[in-house]
């Protein structure tokens, strides 16, 4: 393509994302930087219909003053990112100092919610991703050397977990695995333990939830490599079966090495996607037990309270762990580019 | 015409008919329903509220209002968009119908105006207890009041010979008994879903020992005390008679689970027992069986562990005058006194209108109310602590932490939101 034609292809998808995807995080910063002004308290009377008494409530003429002066509110620089809900700088300090082993420092780290949030996170993405990477292959191959008449079939319903909306999957799976459900009540029955909660586990939350990822995920890399597999050249594998090579080989030498641009993308996604793991936690109500940064981000701007700069900082804190985790697939990327060329 | 527009004709008409004819009873009602008086409004009225049948009634109250367009959209997050839709100039919503926790952010955010003239011209009707004023200035006007108090199984605790419990130690005790004769494995319920409602049922139990969230007069927390850690120990003694799944369960779950036989005590809305055994597929023996009283109190104290909770509307500030004061008639004329005359309408809530008297399934709210509950604390701060006390109480509930660590992070917690949010 000429640069003058690829200008003019790119060019409403450049402006979709600048207007939607650059100024909003602009704009997050900003949020993220400052705070609402100090509210100036005063004591009043306020009566409902329960009686009266002396109450703490806010001047509002004194705040609007302040708001007028100085709309984007008090700035405060990364206070809120180093402030007890996202870093906690000085809560690490004092853990560090305080604890022995690292363990023990680990585990008391737990305790701060951005890094319980962070535990779950890395540790879903961690096992999610190469499960389903490697399972989603599996099944390509399985399904590409079934009986064609079936294929379809076959690839409609294992397309199926994706198609259903991530919240109501959960929410499905949520009421079966109820103590009173029907796999809550079946596992009771295999351990033979009435009180054998799936739910009141923070260890069996956790790889029900992995579980569900993957389940939900695996539809995703099995299409994108079963599409892979038709395009993988048969002259090379009639040549190594010639030579004798067998099944196993010829996945190793020939159809792999094939596919690795489409595991490298496939990767590449599900690292983002799983990142950003959200939807499974609120389904599950799994919020006791296993929270992401997602569902901090959430937590902050949903309810009655609105922290919007507590928000912010955690979106810019997500985004930088989105491209720290992304950074060596991209950099590898960028060199076989450059190395093919 | 051809042959297929011709189909599709019959079939929109027998579609329509078929909507109309299945229908009519409703819109028959719809037109009947309005009773009381006539209500003419001269500019745009448009309301956000919660979506309970007290609301629900209001919703259609208002909405036999003529003269300009009346808009309602009750949600169960009405929470979640009650500010943004008042934060625009002109607000899209003229009023909004809260509760004296999601009043919070409205009194915060500058939100809602002074209704004292409004009162003056049109409120008549209304009853001092009414009005709920902030710095001598009307800024709400309540018609209903809701709290939390005792469900139970009254069959069952005759089986068993036991009385009917007052505080939550006789609970525990009733509850070992019911678990030893083998009538329940999980006889108690709560709503303790991890969140909003755990943080709930620990203000409760805080209030019930004596405890009170803040320093005095300032946004200091003082939950990191020995009511504090009662409270804690408390509701993890309880926690070991529920369905343990108990953290992810909020009302709606506890409810099902009362409904099904399996939880025999619990501590429970007022606002949901009119409609509590009338669901489908529960049997005549819960039915029957079912019985509520007055809220529990705890560790000797005589003030109930349970808050009072009032529901009334709002005017938005962001409005003109005309629109105000159209909304103000309208309100006033959806909570009229004579919406009470329908049986159906007066069991729905335990309305603050002038002449209601309470109803059977009213009997709890009554009672807390006799008893002297608290309520809720209007405080600008409090939704903050109560998202700090629901995100971090999990971890005790779950013997992961003391009840002494736990209230120090809630603290923290809470010093971290408040920071932010300029008010420490």
């Amino acid at each position: 393509m000429k640069h003058k034609t690829f200008f003019w292809f790119i060019l409403p998808t450049f402006l979709a994302m600048f207007v939607f995807i650059f100024l909003p995080i602009i704009s997050t910063v900003l949020q993220s930087i400052h705070t609402p002004h100090d509210k100036i308290l005063m004591t009043t009377e306020n009566c409902d219909p329960f009686g009266c008494k002396q109450v703490t409530s806010l001047d509002h003429d004194a705040i609007n003053n302040l708001k007028r002066n100085e709309p984007l509110g008090k700035f405060v620089g990364l206070e809120i990112y180093f402030d007890r809900g996202h870093l906690a700088i000085k809560n690490v300090n004092k853990l560090w100092q305080n604890n022995d082993s690292v363990s023990q420092f680990l585990s008391s780290l737990y305790d701060l919610p951005f890094y319980k949030a962070l535990f779950f996170t890395l540790t879903f993405t961690f096992t999610v991703t190469p499960i389903m990477l490697i399972l989603g292959f599996l099944i390509a191959l399985a399904v590409n050397n079934i009986n064609q008449k079936l294929r379809g079939m076959v690839i409609f319903f294992s397309l199926l977990p994706m198609i259903v909306t991530p919240l109501i999957g959960s929410i499905i799976l949520f009421w079966m695995i109820d103590s009173r459900g029907i796999i809550g009540t079946f596992i009771q029955w295999i351990f033979n333990d009435p009180f054998l909660s799936l739910k009141a586990s923070t260890l069996l939350t956790w790889i029900m939830l992995i579980v569900y990822g993957v389940w939900h995920a695996i539809p995703f890399s099995f299409i994108v490599f079963y599409a892979g597999l038709q395009t993988v050249p048969k002259d090379q594998i009639e040549s190594a079966r010639i030579d004798g090579a067998s099944k196993f080989q010829e996945i190793i030498y020939i159809t792999l090495p094939h596919l690795i641009p489409l595991i490298t993308f496939v990767t590449l996604i599900q690292l983002m996607d799983n990142f950003r793991v959200f939807e499974p936690i609120v389904g599950f109500n799994a919020e006791a037990h296993a929270t992401s940064l997602s569902w901090i981000i959430f937590n902050d701007l949903g309810g009655e309270t609105r922290q919007l700069s507590s928000a912010a900082s955690s979106s810019i804190l997500t985004i930088l762990g989105v491209s720290i985790l992304l950074l060596p697939i991209l950099i590898r990327t960028w060199k076989d580019f450059y190395i093919k060329k | 015409m051809s042959n297929k527009s011709i189909f599709f004709l019959i079939i929109l008409i027998l579609a329509v008919g078929g909507i109309y004819f299945f229908s009519k009873d409703q819109i028959n009602v719809a037109l009947k329903s309005d009773v009381n008086g006539k209500c003419n409004i001269e500019a745009r009225v448009s309301i956000v509220g919660n979506e309970f049948p007290a609301i629900q009634t209001i919703g259609k109250g208002v909405k036999n209002c003529v003269g300009s367009v009346v808009k309602t959209n009750l949600t169960a997050d009405h929470q979640k968009i009650h500010v943004a839709g008042m934060s625009s100039e002109p607000a899209e919503y003229t009023s909004a119908i809260v509760a004296n926790t999601s009043i919070i952010p409205l009194l915060n955010n500058d939100l809602i105006r002074p209704l004292d003239d409004l009162v003056k011209s049109y409120g008549n009707k209304l009853k001092t207890n009414q009005l709920i004023t902030i710095n001598g200035k009307v800024m709400a006007v309540a018609f209903m009041a809701n709290a939390q108090h005792l469900i139970y199984r009254k069959d069952i605790l005759e089986k068993l010979n036991l009385s009917v419990p007052k505080t939550y130690e006789e609970m525990l005790l009733a509850a070992k008994k019911i678990r030893e004769a083998g009538l329940s494995n999980y006889p108690i319920g709560g709503a303790y879903k991890a969140g909003w409602n755990l943080a709930q049922e620990f203000n409760n139990m805080f209030i019930g020992y004596g405890g009170k969230h803040f320093k005095e007069n300032t946004a200091d927390p003082n939950v990191n005390s020995d009511a504090g850690i009662n409270a804690l120990n408390m509701m993890k003694s309880l926690s070991e008679f529920m369905n343990p799944d108990f953290l992810t369960h909020d009302s709606n779950a506890t409810t099902a689970e009362f409904r099904a036989g399996n939880v025999i005590m619990m501590n429970m809305w007022g606002s949901r027992v009119a409609t509590l055994t009338n669901a489908e597929g529960v049997n005549d023996e819960i039915k029957n069986g079912t019985d509520i009283s007055g809220p529990l109190t705890v560790g000797g104290g005589k003030i109930p562990a349970s808050t009072l909770f009032w529901d009334g509307w709002t005017i938005a500030k962001n409005i003109n005058d005309k629109e105000a004061e159209a909304t103000f008639k309208a309100m006033i004329h959806a909570i009229d006194p004579l919406i009470i005359k329908d049986e159906n309408v007066k069991n729905e809530a335990v309305w603050l209108i002038d002449g209601y008297t309470p109803t059977n399934t009213a009997r709890g709210v009554f009672s807390a109310v006799e008893m002297k509950t608290k309520p809720y604390p209007m405080l600008p701060y409090i939704g903050l602590m109560h998202s700090a006390i629901g995100a971090e109480l999990a971890d005790f509930m779950q013997n992961k932490e003391d009840a002494k660590k736990t209230l120090s992070d809630i603290e923290d917690a809470f010093r971290a939101a408040a920071k932010e949010k300029g008010f420490l």
